[in-house]
């Protein structure tokens, strides 16, 4: 990661209003209220949140595509909300809708496209690299979603961006095309732009992020690489799991000791948790040749992104629809932390 | 593992001109290709020049048929393409977020609306050639001043329309767009003056219909491509429409 640089993208107290809505008697609706980040070039930058939690918002403010009501985005050194053209090819964008003709065809769409760039990548190239020369031919409309995601990553991968916008990218790939396009994302890094994706999927986080943004009900809440947030977390560091299989009904009590807790979660497999330590290991292998047991299964985790991200979005990972409930942006009292 | 990105140079913007080009050539691909408006933009009108040709409607008012007949249709081949052709378009562009994405790319907001006017003189200049070619046939000879005359006349109208089909497009449903624009179409078609002069209705119709932008259309071009005279009247009505339409299309049209 490159961080010595000044940041492709810095967002600074961005506060976003919308309306007035007749729901709210015709009042402003407040669904950022305050979010500040940074995205390195080289580096991939997650805004990680339950739906509504106003990562499309915040991204499309940083592309312009919004207006701001407060706070301040610096990108690539201007300010988006006064893009020229200069600017805006420098930067691609993937909308979280794709934003492709539906009765167009991929490669005539593409190739329209790159003719609005002075250089732009090899149409050709790109196609073959995404895997879209099947379907180049085939109307938008017929095309499944994720392979209108991969055409809608093409066009904005076209113009050779330095910093890239993905808005949940991986939504409605297959798990070959999610591969895929997470190794393009990774090349990308590593050809030095700066790449910023939203993503209500925390896995998508842990595999692709090296700096991660937690955004809950229109603030950024917590931030850091991966390995930070589950070092700095209250409980994480020591924080372990270990699930063993064996005979159903064992007397685990010698297992225990304070700050440990072990469950029979069903008949035959045992879940030991809590601040678990190399000599707890050594007594769980006493314990089993004194008694005679061998498992059929162990296995030890450390917390991971999900707990993480459980304990400060305060369960936070449903289904929500696109726009923060009401009762949601009046209940948030404090923002909550990582330690 | 390709090197497609390590090699290439930063991003560029093509030039102003070849961006508003590709997406001026780009659209009228589209819109050409759409079989829908081809009957709206190509069917229609021949029709409606054949019928005025072929019946005694025009009789009796001065001049040959195809003379009063051909400055109309012309005039309505500006409201097809302009006005319902292209709000359609842009109403289901602005659904898909096809606006959204492109005014993230080097073309931009102002690019896609110069592109789109683009595109509809494109068409309608395909329109123009084909309908007079038609009406040459059937003996139209229109004054060549009256012809020089009319070419601006008819790229206003088409300014206006555009204005307004935008303006529509861009602040309700697709849905709407397209009932709005379809309807709107008849209307102006059938008794808002553009291709039968209203005085052959009635005058109280007349009256209302040189102030309504198809009115004033088809009065400046039948003034200009049968007597090579400027309606001055039409002219000040079709400037007005075209003025307010686009000042309220910059102030309300919606990108999402």
């Amino acid at each position: 990661m490159t961080k010595t640089l000044s940041p492709a993208l810095e967002i600074s107290g961005l506060i976003k209003d919308v309306g007035p809505l007749a729901a709210l008697d015709g009042r402003m609706k407040r669904i950022v209220s305050n979010i500040s980040l940074k995205a390195h070039f080289g580096a991939v930058t997650a805004l990680l949140g339950a739906n509504g939690a106003g990562k499309t918002t915040t991204i499309e403010c940083a592309q312009g595509l919004q207006e701001r009501t407060g706070g301040s985005i610096s990108l690539l050194g201007h300010d988006p909300q006064h893009a020229d053209a200069g600017l805006r090819a420098r930067v691609g964008v993937m909308l979280q809708d794709g934003g492709l003709p539906p009765a167009s065809r991929p490669l005539p769409l593409l190739r329209h496209v790159a003719g609005l760039y002075a250089n732009p990548l090899g149409v050709d190239a790109l196609v073959a690299r995404l895997g879209i020369g099947d379907f180049s031919d085939t109307t938008i409309r017929r095309l499944s979603g994720g392979q209108k995601q991969r055409v809608a990553l093409a066009a904005s991968l076209l113009g050779n961006p330095e910093v890239l916008f993905l808005d949940e990218p991986s939504a409605g790939l297959d798990p070959q095309s999610r591969l895929m396009v997470f190794e393009l994302i990774r090349e990308l890094r590593d050809s030095g732009k700066a790449i910023v994706l939203t993503t209500h999927l925390l896995d998508d986080a842990q595999r692709l992020a090296d700096y991660v943004y937690i955004v809950d009900r229109g603030e950024s809440v917590a931030q850091g690489t991966v390995q930070e947030l589950l070092e700095h977390s209250t409980s994480a560091q020591k924080h372990r799991v270990m699930t063993f299989e064996a005979a159903a009904g064992l007397d685990v009590s010698a297992l225990l000791r304070p700050g440990l807790s072990c469950t029979e979660t069903r008949p035959g497999s045992y879940s030991l948790a809590g601040e678990l330590e190399s000599a707890d290991l050594g007594r769980f292998g006493s314990w089993c040749a004194q008694h005679h047991i061998m498992p059929t299964a162990v296995h030890l985790a450390s917390q991971s992104l999900e707990d993480v991200f459980l304990a400060i979005s305060n369960g936070g990972l449903s289904a929500e629809p696109d726009e923060p409930a009401e009762s949601d942006l009046a209940a948030k009292t404090e923002t909550m932390g990582i330690s | 593992m390709s090197t497609l990105f390590h090699q290439a140079p930063g991003g560029q913007a093509a030039s102003l001109t070849s961006r508003i080009i590709s997406q001026g050539k780009y659209e009228a691909a589209t819109m050409l290709r759409n079989g829908e408006q081809l009957v709206l933009m190509v069917v229609m009108p021949l029709l409606g020049l054949v019928a005025l040709v072929a019946t005694p409607l025009l009789d009796g008012m001065g001049y040959s048929r195809v003379a009063i007949a051909a400055p109309g249709i012309l005039a309505l081949c500006a409201l097809s393409t302009a006005f319902t052709g292209q709000g359609i378009a842009t109403g289901f562009d602005r659904r898909y977020g096809v606006l959204r994405f492109l005014s993230t790319t080097p073309l931009g907001k102002g690019g896609l609306i110069a592109g789109k006017v683009l595109a509809v003189l494109v068409a309608l200049s395909l329109q123009v050639v084909l309908i007079s070619t038609v009406a040459a046939f059937m003996g139209w000879r229109p004054p060549l001043a009256g012809v020089l005359l009319g070419i601006p006349l008819l790229v206003l109208g088409a300014a206006a329309f555009t204005a307004l089909g935008l303006l529509i497009a861009g602040t309700v449903r697709p849905e709407a767009t397209l009932a709005i624009t379809n309807l709107g179409w008849i209307l102006f078609a059938a008794v808002g003056g553009i291709v039968l002069p209203a005085g052959k209705f009635s005058s109280t119709l007349e009256g209302i219909v040189q102030w309504l932008p198809s009115g004033a259309l088809g009065n400046l071009m039948r003034a200009a491509l049968i007597e090579s005279r400027l309606d001055l009247w039409g002219l000040l009505v079709l400037l007005a429409w075209a003025a307010m339409a686009s000042v309220a299309a910059v102030k309300w049209f919606k990108w999402n």
